[in-house]
């Protein structure tokens, strides 16, 4: 008798287990679901949860005005805890189960290359908004996240306008950093820079280059030798840092460039992954005239970007979603091109007159635009989306001042291969 | 039993003690249902009826059966022998990647680039394939890969161990050094297996496309089978001459050494087997993901799996099969159910069953039995406690480290 407990406890183990694996989802009249699939636990949550945050701002605003097509945005808020097989399953989730229309979400490049075969295999729908490196283009997958030549690219122009001719590449080592700085080194050489004139290293195979710049471990703290390093490269004058540094790694590195009286006004530093939100946690006051380069900047001064913040910050004193941080917020540019995105996704089903996947990335490709706080955003053929870059020098209190605008940059994921052509072509 | 304390239950074998012919029994039906019926039901059942078992359900479950594997693996190790390993996902890991580069391999030219390279190295601009990668074009060279290869990085690790006489919370150290050491080295792109993003964006597994529903299912049920193997395997070593060793192992090392036994080659042994386990939960789990990067081998994912033994209930083999599917399934229900909450709810879970079922899910009928029955016979008293047990602190390490 007593030992037909452990029967019973693996077979209500496995009816337990099924239940929660079984199909809740309930599709009601004039409701669309829409995925939201950020980290909201783990090590991405500090950057992902603003995310979450903005597009149920952005659903609810829709669903004032009548939501789409007259039907109501329904979001289906899932945890990826910064796990990045937990992202293909709750991709796959989302999918299958919840059958959402269109999913915002993502961050890391390794969170999007994991769920990228669950959304082309489902033929899902999902707006990415974060920049990267590019070299990826899904037909199931719409870029409103910067591409290099978005941010890296110009940052350079800029610099070389500002007269510089020393470049040091430093960045964490991972994808993002590696590529970008791979694609500045053939960037700069076919601007004319000299190979001596690139610092940080380079890393030769089989007569190729496969890497350039100088890398460090995420969440590395000790910048010493490699500021020694930068402020020998830099004696020369004319030089200027690029940093793709991620996380935490830079509130050590920022100080070890103060500490070593290398100032914006000889050897300015411009940084790809720092934003208004993540100036938040930081000790600003030692990156006070250093650069920023983005699409967005919660500086701008147009009527759309005024409205925007202003109806944001009325959205965080009323709203009533559990996790949402209400003081202290920041805007910066991932959050508002997640904003976009949903903006362009509406404009897109509204054309279509559909929420057909099929239909939708076509009225996708045929070219939808939104004005939105950055300004005009035109979603290209390609996936990606033609957006003003803007590049802004850090204040003390977390803000950038505009110094220079780009309007309509046209997002171009595969520079490497035209680089390389381009540079073949002249023979270098 | 109110006057025992968790250890002692736990030495007596109190909570794990299972009667064979219903273990039997109940394994036997267990298996059929996830094996047979399941798939079957996903196979033939029409969609839409209510017994129609869905691919998403088939899929998850894989996964969480890859779990239960590399539970087994951990507890044979920590239950059984007293080793508290928390590297485990390392071999895990380890075995997922050498299947994945095959895989990787297998993509062939329908990559982002059409090249015949993966696509990573086409745009690090590998001029072509690194030596190391060239045989795993060969699905039998990499499914030996996923034997060997942690097989050999657990011999040469332990017997450094082992040798050493490393034990107790030090090899548990040691162990998540190794693991740590390993992911860190795995998150450099020079490394030349992908950096931070891994491997991923699988097509084809031995011919069949990786993202058909009856591929995933061929995978589910090979899953299955291979727990079930796992399961027999363990099962076997544990009740057999082999098994009265890692208990005494465990429970008084230097009585054991004494005797006149090689302890370290033993535990040399069970950890290299209990590695290679591992490895082949992570090959399967790999292609049924989709995924492999350097955070499996993190050493929270070790303690992860740590966690589910304990929960289920550590020196049994059931016990980790049922910590795995319940904490994982837990898992994913309530990152959908309550994304802000989810964190709270486990680690709840977690506190409560280390201060109240220290046996784990498996002991709750015999504490409720214990309850509700008074025990007719006093229990026959401890042996005294081994005179070295005392004089080493780490000697207590098997069951009071994890609470």
């Amino acid at each position: 008798m007593r030992t037909s407990y452990r029967l019973l406890l693996a077979s209500g183990a496995l009816a337990v287990a099924s239940l929660f694996a079984a199909n809740r989802a309930h599709a009601e009249d004039k409701v669309v679901k829409i995925g939201i699939l950020h980290s909201l636990s783990g090590t991405m949550a500090i950057s992902e949860t603003s995310l979450r945050d903005v597009l149920l701002y952005a659903f609810d605003e829709i669903n004032a005005k009548g939501g789409v097509m007259g039907y109501k945005i329904e979001p289906v808020i899932v945890d990826g805890a910064s796990n990045w097989p937990l992202f293909a399953e709750k991709a796959k989730q989302l999918l299958e189960q919840d059958k959402v229309a269109v999913t915002f979400g993502c961050w890391t490049s390794v969170s999007r290359k994991s769920v990228l075969p669950v959304f082309e295999k489902d033929n899902g729908l999902l707006f990415y908004p974060v920049q990267y490196e590019g070299e990826e283009l899904s037909k199931n997958i719409f870029y409103t996240a910067e591409a290099v030549n978005q941010q890296a690219t110009p940052a350079v122009d800029y610099l070389l306008q500002q007269g510089k001719k020393k470049f040091y590449l430093i960045g964490t080592d991972y994808v993002y950093p590696q590529t970008t700085n791979l694609i500045l080194y053939k960037y700069l050489l076919l601007k004319g820079v000299p190979v001596e004139n690139i610092g940080g290293g380079l890393r030769m195979d089989g007569g190729k280059v496969v890497s350039a710049g100088k890398y460090v471990p995420f969440s590395h703290t000790d910048f010493q030798q490699i500021v020694a390093d930068i402020k020998q490269f830099a004696a020369s004058g004319d030089a200027c840092v690029i940093n793709t540094i991620n996380g935490d790694s830079n509130v050590p590195f920022f100080k070890e460039i103060v500490a070593a009286g290398l100032t914006p006004a000889d050897c300015p530093v411009v940084s790809f992954s720092l934003a208004e939100d993540e100036l938040r946690s930081m000790p600003t006051k030692d990156l006070v005239g250093e650069l920023g380069c983005w699409t967005y900047f919660m500086s701008i001064k147009s009527p759309e970007n005024k409205a925007f913040l202003a109806s944001w910050k009325d959205w965080l004193g009323t709203e009533s979603y559990p996790g949402v941080v209400k003081e202290k917020r920041a805007v910066d540019s991932p959050m508002v091109l997640s904003y976009d995105g949903v903006y362009l996704w509406k404009a897109a089903v509204e054309k279509a007159g559909s929420f057909d996947v099929d239909k939708v990335r076509a009225a996708l490709e045929a070219g939808v635009d939104f004005t939105g706080p950055g300004g005009k955003v035109t979603m290209q053929p390609n996936h990606h989306v033609t957006k003003t870059v803007y590049i802004g020098e850090t204040r003390a209190n977390g803000q950038f001042k505009i110094l220079k605008e780009f309007p309509d940059v046209y997002g171009e994921p595969f520079q490497l291969k035209a680089l390389d052509e381009k540079l073949a072509a002249l023979g270098k | 039993m109110p006057n025992l304390n968790d250890t002692q239950i736990i030495r007596r074998g109190l909570l794990g003690r299972i009667p064979a012919r219903l273990e039997l029994i109940g394994v036997i039906a267990a298996a059929l249902v996830v094996i047979v019926v399941l798939p079957s039901l996903n196979a033939f059942a029409p969609e839409g009826s209510a017994f129609h078992v869905s691919d998403f359900t088939i899929n998850l479950y894989g996964k969480y059966l890859c779990y239960a594997v590399l539970a087994i693996s951990v507890d044979l190790l920590w239950g059984y022998t007293g080793l508290l390993s928390l590297g485990q996902c390392l071999f895990f890991s380890i075995g997922g990647y050498a299947l994945g580069m095959y895989l990787m391999l297998m993509i062939g030219k329908l990559g982002q680039y059409h090249s015949d390279l993966p696509d990573f190295m086409v745009f690090l601009g590998y001029p072509k394939l690194p030596a190391h990668w060239v045989p795993f074009h060969s699905f039998w060279f990499a499914a030996a890969a996923v034997i060997w290869v942690p097989g050999a990085v657990a011999l040469i690790f332990g017997y450094l161990a082992f040798r050493s006489r490393i034990r107790g919370v030090y090899f548990s150290i040691l162990t998540q050094a190794l693991t740590y050491a390993a992911s860190l080295m795995f998150f450099r792109n020079d490394f030349t297996f992908g950096g931070n993003n891994g491997l991923t964006d699988f097509k084809f597994i031995v011919g069949h496309d990786v993202r058909q529903p009856a591929t995933q299912r061929g995978l589910y049920i090979c899953t299955g089978l291979l727990l079930l193997g796992t399961y027999a395997l363990c099962k076997w070593l544990t009740q057999s001459k082999f098994g009265k060793l890692q208990r005494a192992v465990r429970d008084s090392e230097n009585r054991v050494l004494f005797s006149g036994y090689a302890t370290a080659n033993f535990k040399l042994f069970v950890f290299v087997v209990s590695a290679i386990i591992a490895a082949l939960a992570g090959a399967l789990y790999v292609p049924q993901v989709g995924i492999i990067n350097p955070s499996e081998m993190t050493p929270d994912k070790s303690l992860e799996a740590v966690v589910w033994v304990a929960v289920g209930g550590r020196g049994t083999l059931i016990g980790p099969i049922i910590g795995a599917v319940f904490v994982n399934a837990l898992k994913s229900w309530a990152t959908r159910a309550y994304p802000d909450l989810w964190l709270i709810i486990l680690g709840a879970m977690f506190i409560v069953v280390v201060l109240f079922l220290p046996g784990g899910i498996v002991s709750i009928p015999r504490r409720v039995m214990a309850r509700w029955r008074r025990p007719e016979q006093p229990l026959p008293p401890l042996p005294t406690p081994p005179v070295e047990a005392s004089a080493d602190p780490a000697k207590t390490s098997p069951a009071s480290s994890a609470s």
